[in-house]
């Protein structure tokens, strides 16, 4: 089985605080790994962490074996980062929005209607993105999984603001993706409804100020 | 555990390195000032045109020359601090801007006032004056900036690419200013235009040039220290300093 | 199938030219939804460039001196009324950190982002110019260099306006501070401008001074996105 993501000893400080020390993990290709863990934590950190969009203070990264300096294109082009904030523009309609982030993404070819029947927005396409509910705008974000041809899924809380029919309809996109070799990376509080050996875990504990002194 | 350690002990050591220059830097500075000042103001023979006000050059050219100084240092250590992302050339950003914000305010200020006998006026729109002012202006940008972030590292980096984008900018403004003048003011006194100064003044000037870079120095080196000391209050070393502090005491 | 192989690494010119491209139609399409933002602007200049007149009196002589120093402040000040926007939503949204992880370089990304400020800002402005050097009675012989130094001087606010929006994105309210971060770049900007448009009142040639103008400006298009990229990345973390 091949190693996707592995990370070493991570530290990560924010604001004077250690969210976490010497945090390590593995995921394979296949595998789901559900961050787990306290409001504060530092699960959103450690996803942008991995997804390069922060740096930790100490450790490092590997994607298919390779450091994220060495190769920043590996990371862009294998990693999908879907974060709390959607990047979906307010004042285009739901068609536009995923025509634009389609091209962003290089898939350009795909056909915006098609996502849109997807996601379950179709009817919707012409109403600024503004006027739909929070769920409606997560779908439109979401709908980036299913043409993006990155291995690796880094997702913060996508199940925010779905209805049970959305939370369903990504498991069976997730599933998809794990058959054909994909990996997951996401942080979630609701329970994942997903069995089997696939699923692995991880918590993290906020640390405590002792840590730091401890090294005295 | 030493690579987990390492870039915490960097804000410790530093802050020794600085403690053990300080006193000489401090120390050299007092006496170079009190010579340089004294045999200026004192002792220098006056000018035969201006009396005795140009003595006010012994201030007012040291502490322009490292006002503009003071902002290329603070522009090398904000680079050093993107590229390499070390933080104490950050919090180096904070130690510096200040006081080279406070030198630019005194060359203003004994600009102003040397303007008076000379001009006529308090404020005349001089080239040298003028960019001085913008100056100031570029100095409290990066100070509001770097202090407008909760996030003191954050605020540390926006105010770092502020001061490179200034310090490529202080030439072009500082051209454009003098060109600007020229085409507004012909007769304008210019300062410096002696071809020579005698030897009597311009010893005590450069004396006091020298005494002027190691304040400018001393102040830095302890406005850093404290920087450290504030950034770092939650590491252990720096309540052993502090506990020691207090024994003492 | 492995996704790693058809996933093969194509990146060129060609695609981050592609990408640039659809940011800028974004861009453009989101900020021509809200028209307001586009239009007020350039209310503002000519509202401005109005109070003139009011306050120092209608007297050509008066008014055409001061005519080229009150366009110009007037279009600097406009600059940066609507510059908080120019990041502000990106950021909001989450559209700025993904900008950030696209496989292309993010001051390319930011150039596009400063040519669409500019064709919404900037270019209107140019075309606005000859109305304000009519309220002015700015001499008719002055105007064409007038437009010139717009033309060659409104890129290089947009590019100054994007550092200071970029840097100051992630603190709600950066108005007043933007102002006091921008306006001193600004400085050579304003006198080489209004030397220009003066030189030729004067009836000199303003070559020189719209050289340097052309000069600064490429310099500032040149290095403006770089010091945008840099100050994005501080701000998305």
């Amino acid at each position: 089985m091949s190693v996707v993501i592995q990370a070493d000893q991570l530290t990560s400080v924010r604001a004077g605080r250690t969210l976490f020390a010497q945090l390590s993990l593995q995921l394979n290709a296949g595998h789901i790994l559900h961050i787990e863990g306290p409001n504060g934590a530092g699960k959103s950190t450690l996803l942008r962490i991995i997804a390069g969009l922060l740096r930790p203070q100490e450790g490092q990264v590997r994607l298919f074996g390779q450091p994220q300096r060495d190769d920043p294109e590996l990371w862009q082009r294998q990693t999908l980062f879907i974060g709390h904030k959607p990047a979906v523009k307010a004042e285009l309609t739901a068609l536009e929005n995923l025509h634009f982030q389609a091209q962003l993404d290089g898939a350009g070819a795909i056909d915006p209607w098609q996502l849109l029947e997807t996601v379950g927005l179709l009817g919707l396409e012409d109403i600024p993105a503004q006027q739909l509910s929070a769920g409606q705008q997560r779908r439109i974000a979401l709908a980036r999984l299913w043409y993006s041809p990155a291995t690796l899924w880094i997702l913060d809380e996508p199940f925010t603001a779905l209805d049970t029919r959305g939370i369903d309809m990504l498991h069976q996109r997730f599933a998809e993706h794990l058959e054909r070799g994909g990996a997951l990376l996401l942080t979630s509080h609701q329970p994942l409804t997903w069995s089997g050996e696939r699923l692995q875990k991880l918590r993290i504990e906020p640390q405590d100020e002792e840590f730091v002194d401890e090294l005295s | 555990m030493w690579k987990w350690l390492h870039p915490y002990a960097k804000g410790e050591a530093t802050y020794r390195l600085l403690g053990a220059w300080l006193p000489w830097l401090a120390g050299s500075a007092l006496v170079t000032l009190t010579v340089g000042l004294v045999w200026g103001m004192l002792f220098a023979p006056s000018d035969y045109q201006q009396g005795d006000s140009y003595r006010i050059i012994f201030i007012h050219v040291p502490s322009a020359m490292f006002s503009m100084g003071a902002y290329t240092a603070m522009a090398i250590t904000a680079l050093i601090a993107l590229v390499w992302q070390i933080r104490t050339a950050e919090w180096a950003i904070a130690a510096i801007a200040p006081v080279g914000a406070v030198l630019t305010f005194i060359a203003l200020f004994t600009g102003a006032v040397w303007g008076k006998p000379m001009w006529g006026t308090w404020w005349e729109w001089d080239a040298r004056l003028t960019s001085q002012l913008i100056l100031l202006f570029l100095y409290i940008g990066v100070l509001a900036l770097y202090y407008a972030f909760t996030d003191a590292r954050t605020g540390a980096k926006a105010a770092s690419v502020l001061a490179l984008v200034g310090v490529v900018n202080v030439p072009i403004i500082h051209f454009s200013v003098y060109w600007w003048n020229s085409l507004h003011q012909g007769a304008t006194i210019t300062k410096f235009e002696k071809p020579s100064m005698a030897p009597e003044m311009l010893i005590p000037l450069l004396i006091s040039i020298l005494g002027f870079a190691l304040l400018t120095g001393a102040l830095v080196c302890q406005r850093l220290r404290n920087e450290i000391l504030k950034q770092e209050i939650h590491r252990p070393w720096v309540h052993a300093q502090l506990g020691v502090a207090e024994q003492e005491r | 199938m492995s996704l790693v192989e058809t996933n093969s690494r194509c990146s060129n010119q060609a695609s981050t030219f592609a990408l640039l491209r659809v940011i800028m139609r974004r861009d453009l399409a989101v900020t021509l939804r809200r028209r307001s933002d586009v239009i007020n602007p350039l209310l503002f200049v000519v509202i401005v460039v109005t109070l003139f007149p009011l306050a120092v009196g209608p007297g050509p002589d008066i008014l055409a001196r001061i005519a080229t120093g009150v366009i110009w402040v007037a279009a600097l000040l406009s600059a940066l009324l609507g510059s908080e926007r120019l990041f502000r939503d990106d950021y909001l949204d989450g559209s700025l950190e993904q900008m950030t992880l696209l496989p292309v370089p993010l001051a390319v990304l930011a150039l596009g982002k400063i040519l669409v400020h500019w064709l919404l800002s900037g270019l209107p402005l140019v075309i606005l110019a000859p109305l304000c050097a009519l309220l002015l009675k700015l001499p008719f012989e002055a105007w064409g260099v007038l437009m010139l130094t717009l033309l060659l001087g409104t890129p290089m606010l947009s590019a100054m306006t994007a550092i200071g929006a970029a840097l100051t994105v992630s603190l709600g309210r950066g108005g007043a501070l933007l102002s006091l971060l921008l306006l001193p770049l600004f400085i050579p900007l304003l006198i080489f401008a209004a030397a220009a448009v003066e030189s030729t009142l004067v009836g000199t040639s303003a070559l020189g001074q719209v050289l340097l103008l052309a000069g600064l400006m490429v310099l500032t298009l040149t290095l403006a996105p770089l010091a945008v990229a840099a100050a994005i990345r501080v701000s998305v973390n």
